[in-house]
């Protein structure tokens, strides 16, 4: 895979993925182990004083590591990758991942870029927040 | 006052628990997620690259079993997961052997809009045979129990 130049203030993304489903929930508890029934049961989630039952927040944390795995392709590197969740997000929900580089550091053969990622709803409201580290080689 | 409940459990490693990368799980958590990457299903392309073998996704490592720490015992329904942090030295490879350990790092109180919340940072880290660090993470979850 080719590499690019990156720059501070260039974009990254977006990548909207398909609406999460129930299917996709209870796919992402079995496949994570993470069975907390908040995310499956809806007469739990309302139980906790929700409407229904909300998506973990790692799912929506996996989408933004694929919006940076999909820029790092098989020779870049992911080296720090943190977040803030900052809202819930519920079946039916499309979820839009971005982000922008902050810094770059210019290597030898490498360029480790510094760079703000988040993910909204289809409503515009912020879920979650961060900031990750990657390296990929020169263009 | 949760403090006082949680402070004896601050700082203690659990046993490392061994865990193994197994490629058909790496898989089972792309699909979950959505992510048609090949470096995370497709041995064959994965084999040609200078990884060598199928890879995990980033947040794979959640997966794990990090053990427990003797005592500490959490109603896990009544955790909500505020932070998450990743550092990754080393990629995660199918068949690779890891052996996971946590701690609970540190615990404090902040009083909220719904009333004193507890929050427990906890770290997590994976090491190889080799014993290097594959990676580390921090989960900041907040207790409401």
């Amino acid at each position: 895979m080719a590499h690019r130049q990156w720059n501070p203030g260039d974009g990254i993304g977006p990548l909207v993925k398909p609406s999460v489903s129930r299917t996709q929930l209870v796919m992402y508890a079995g496949a994570s182990g993470d069975f907390n029934p908040i995310h499956t049961v809806d007469e739990f989630a309302q139980k906790v004083g929700l409407d229904g039952v909300i998506a973990h927040g790692m799912l929506t944390m996996a989408f933004v590591g694929q919006l940076l795995t999909d820029l790092l392709g098989s020779e870049g590197e992911l080296h720090k990758f943190g977040v803030r969740f900052t809202g819930m997000v519920r079946p039916g929900d499309v979820i839009t991942c971005e982000g922008r580089v902050v810094e770059v550091i210019q290597e030898e053969k490498m360029q480790t870029a510094l760079c703000d990622v988040w993910a909204v709803t289809q409503n515009g409201e912020k879920v979650l927040n961060g900031q990750a580290e990657f390296a990929v080689p020169i263009a | 006052m949760n403090r006082e409940k949680f402070k004896p459990f601050i700082g203690i490693w659990s046993t490392p628990v061994k865990n193994e990368a197994e490629k058909g799980a790496i898989r089972k958590f792309a699909d979950a997620i959505g992510d048609p990457n090949p470096l995370f299903r497709d041995e064959e392309y994965a084999k040609s690259t200078r990884f060598g073998a199928v890879i995990a996704p980033p947040t794979f490592s959640k997966t794990f079993d990090f053990g427990e720490i003797p005592g500490l015992e959490l109603d896990e329904e009544g955790l909500i997961h505020g932070e998450q942090y990743f550092e990754y030295n080393l990629p995660i490879r199918a068949g690779d052997t890891l052996y996971c350990s946590m701690r609970l790092a540190d615990v404090y109180e902040k009083e909220g809009k719904l009333g004193n919340m507890t929050f427990l940072l906890y770290e997590m880290r994976g090491m190889n045979e080799s014993g290097q660090i594959v990676f580390f993470e921090r989960s900041n979850v907040i207790y409401r129990g």
